[in-house]
């Protein structure tokens, strides 16, 4: 701990490991790999998280729980949001992925080398999350989210989400 | 206000109004899975305008918010392509396909910008417009022996041209495979901006200085 400090990073961790996703809450903020880092000094914790994509909506109510957290641990919140292509969905922690496939969104795929193509995405290289066949196909590019897109699979025919790849 | 600002508010004015418009289909799209991708298409681009529009509050000392509606319709930098409220499906793919052939090319020149936090921004963007990207080009792909949808791309291929600066242009028609022609540039708007602006910032005129 730093001397002085109300509180250590480990406590941070943990507490903002409670934290649900607003959109997806069966994996924490950081099961998504979206806080990037904490950094505690005395009696402020500053804390940098990413947004997945630009346009979402729970942008503000994420920044105000994590403030909330760290307010409660006794510290002054620092919330600063890092606009870039440091996160991609490559940092969802294993145990996010799972807790994802659990609850029916099959993770993303790794990102490849370049950009997305529609060729990939029409590949039936995505499993689906609840019979495990990889004989699926694409419905849309989008879906309730700007992070899923939405697939079928032909074995247990049952649509599906999946977490786009960012 | 210097030429980077400029160009940020430009971009972000761009994000916001096709943002705008793309949203009109929410509802009314001719298929259920099309109203979803408009729906989120158009939550991507003003998220986009967002962020942007944030880099410039910062640094003209005011808030996003009033940079994205409490300007005037003549304040706005926008591009007519985006202003234009097109009503029939060909024109819209059109549309959607001719700004995202421009919008990747002014995207990559920013990623190259030697401003680390617009460089940033721009890389950020451009990751999720690879999948508006997809959608224009599944739906250009399909579309392209149409005669009605080959005419709507003549039609704004003009409006296109103008939404990149001169020094882009050349790329944008050898990618689309069209001839340069005059471009409609911006710096005067449609009449539809107008329209358009009115509705936009209806409510928030309507209880000036409010929190929401």
């Amino acid at each position: 701990m730093v001397t002085g400090a109300v509180v250590n990073a480990e406590a941070v961790w943990a507490a903002l490991g409670e934290i649900p996703d607003p959109e997806i809450p069966v994996v924490s903020l950081v099961d998504l790999g979206v806080i990037r880092h904490v950094e505690v000094a005395e009696d402020r914790v500053r804390v940098e998280f990413t947004p997945t994509f630009l346009g979402c909506p729970a942008l503000e109510a994420m920044t105000r729980a994590l403030a909330e957290r760290i307010t409660q641990l006794g510290a002054r919140p620092e919330i600063a949001v890092i606009v870039d292509d440091s996160w991609s969905t490559d940092r969802i922690t294993p145990a996010g992925r799972e807790k994802l496939r659990e609850a029916g969104f099959a993770p993303p795929p790794l990102r490849a080398a370049g950009a997305t193509t529609l060729v990939q995405l029409q590949s039936s290289a995505f499993r689906c999350p609840y019979c495990d066949s990889t004989d699926t196909r694409l419905e849309n590019v989008f879906g309730p989210t700007p992070c899923r897109s939405i697939r079928w699979c032909a074995s247990c025919r049952q649509p599906f989400e999946q977490f786009k790849t960012i | 206000m210097n030429a980077q600002l400029q160009q940020i508010l430009e971009l972000a004015d761009d994000e916001l109004v096709i943002g705008w418009r793309d949203s009109e289909w929410t509802g009314i799209a001719p298929t259920l899975e099309e109203d979803v991708a408009f729906s989120s298409i158009a939550q991507n681009e003003i998220g986009h305008a967002r962020a942007l529009y944030e880099v410039a509050a910062r640094r003209l000392d005011t808030d996003a918010d009033s940079l994205a509606f409490d300007r005037q319709p003549d304040d706005y930098r926008c591009a007519p392509l985006v202003e234009l409220h097109l009503l029939d499906w060909a024109h819209t793919i059109a549309r959607r396909y001719l700004y995202e052939e421009a919008d990747r090319l002014r995207i990559g020149a920013l990623r190259e910008s030697g401003d680390p936090e617009l460089a940033g921004i721009a890389a950020k963007i451009d990751r999720e417009e690879t999948y508006h990207r997809l959608h224009a080009e599944m739906w250009a792909a399909r579309l392209r022996e149409e005669p009605r949808f080959r005419d709507a791309v003549e039609e704004l291929w003009p409006f296109a041209l103008g939404v990149l600066e001169p020094g882009l242009r050349h790329e944008l028609a050898r990618r689309v495979g069209l001839d340069p022609v005059d471009a409609r540039e911006r710096g005067s708007h449609t009449p539809e901006l107008a329209e358009l602006w009115d509705v936009m910032t209806e409510v928030r005129r309507s209880e000036p200085g409010a929190e929401w």
